[in-house]
């Protein structure tokens, strides 16, 4: 029943290691004996219907809910993206990345503004995020999730809402995160935007895997 | 960056936001008016009288004022699950509480100054005792309301009753508290007796509620 850190993810050839774990909520199984290992530099779209346990997975990895049973190691220096933005509707995209940054002990403005321009986003754009559309919040929301440019990123439905344009956006800079050898989970209702992206797939349903293979089917 | 520079940094942050939405002085500030308003309707008292109830009056206001403020200040840390960004960075989450409660010590304290020369005014006040022992008085009682304010309206900011868990949870808790306020500030006011004893309950109070939340905020952040 834990969650704990890998100290030093380049000494381990996997990134993240699901052993055994089930989740429940209330008398309700969410996940039921999940065991996984993910290697370092891996893309991995976790796909399955509605209530099949892909979200739960995914912020029991990040450390966001305890596991009922069984125990995960990741490494300490993740990104995530939620379903929701995580960000202040009341702050400007910078504003929320300068937030952010500091969190992880960075403070230069440039730094954030790069990060945006990333997820091609610009940096001078003064509105505050009440006031974005849904696919610059969800890019926004990326470019918040690496920030700090972690070994491990969790995305939880990134494309969701998000026209072709910035799907494409957001793709290329997985296909560049992916380069870089990180290792990317990312929960989707779109496997065929992953076709070219994606090392593997796993399939969840009714909170076990129902299947493991390689690249997308 | 260090545990305070990052509780800075959060400060920074609610006051940014709260500059922008407004959410919390709005609702304090008209709260702590009407309570003002409607109490001296009520009573028509002399100066004598009113030195001997206004504490108990300024306080009591404050309490409740001061818990529809409590009960905003973690539902914008909710909202979009902005919350759960903090939990994930790993960044300390005593910084995080005490930005939050040096914010809502600033929203309150500064209403209180607005809201209290009404209350002068309404009550035909003079304080025959030490003004800055008054003062001494509102910055500790203050601190008392907001730093137990804060964290149990953390508590509770992830129940499905929030509005009505955190007058239940805080209002026993701050007894203590606010009977020292109210003491020392009717002592004062009226020159009867001493507040040093209330005064040092007070800080008392703080001193023990300040670091017991700030030890056990970990556990509220990251509990389910």
């Amino acid at each position: 029943m834990t969650t704990s850190a890998i100290a030093n993810p380049t000494s381990s050839a996997h990134a993240v290691t699901v052993h055994n774990v089930s989740k429940f909520f209330g008398r309700f199984p969410a996940l039921l004996g999940i065991t996984a290992d993910f290697k370092a530099g891996e893309v991995v779209a976790l796909l399955g219907g509605n209530g099949s346990g892909k979200s739960t997975l995914l912020r029991i990895i990040a450390g966001l809910a305890r596991p009922s049973d069984g125990s995960v190691q990741a490494t300490s220096r993740l990104g995530y993206m939620a379903h929701a933005s995580m960000l202040y509707d009341e702050m400007s995209g910078v504003e929320n990345l300068q937030y952010a940054g500091a969190l992880y002990g960075i403070a230069s403005r440039e730094h954030c503004a790069s990060a945006m321009s990333s997820v091609g986003l610009d940096p001078g754009l003064p509105r505050l995020v009440r006031d974005y559309s849904q696919g610059m919040r969800q890019r926004l929301s990326l470019a918040r999730a690496i920030i700090h440019d972690p070994d491990l990123l969790l995305l939880d439905e990134p494309f969701s809402n998000v026209d072709a344009s910035s799907a494409t956006q957001m793709l290329a800079l997985l296909d560049d995160l992916k380069a870089r050898g990180k290792t990317i989970l990312i929960v989707t209702h779109q496997p065929e935007l992953l076709r070219s992206l994606a090392d593997r797939s796993i399939v969840l349903s009714d909170g076990r895997v129902a299947s493991d293979s390689r690249g997308i089917r | 960056m260090t545990l305070l520079g990052l509780a800075a940094t959060n400060l920074q942050k609610d006051l940014r936001l709260e500059w922008r939405s407004r959410d919390t002085l709005n609702a304090l500030g008209f709260f702590a008016l009407l309570v003002v308003v409607i109490f001296s309707f009520s009573f028509d008292p002399s100066a004598e009288e009113s030195r001997r109830i206004a504490g108990g009056i300024f306080w009591v206001s404050f309490v409740f004022a001061a818990l529809v403020a409590l009960n905003q200040s973690w539902a914008r840390e909710l909202r979009n699950q902005v919350l759960d960004a903090y939990r994930v960075s790993g960044a300390p989450p005593a910084s995080l509480f005490m930005g939050k409660a040096f914010g809502n010590f600033l929203f309150v304290a500064l209403i209180e100054a607005l809201v209290s020369p009404l209350f002068v005014i309404f009550y035909n006040l003079r304080a025959i005792g030490s003004l800055w022992m008054l003062a001494a008085v509102f910055l500790l009682g203050t601190w008392a309301l907001v730093i137990n304010g804060t964290f149990f309206a953390a508590l509770c900011a992830r129940t499905r009753s929030r509005e009505m868990m955190l007058p239940l949870l805080l209002l026993p808790i701050s007894l203590p508290a606010v009977l020292a306020m109210v003491e020392a500030t009717t002592a004062i006011l009226t020159g009867e007796s001493s507040p040093g004893m209330w005064i040092k309950l007070l800080t008392g109070y703080d001193i023990v509620f300040t670091t017991a939340s700030l030890l056990l905020f970990e556990t509220v952040l990251n509990s389910e």
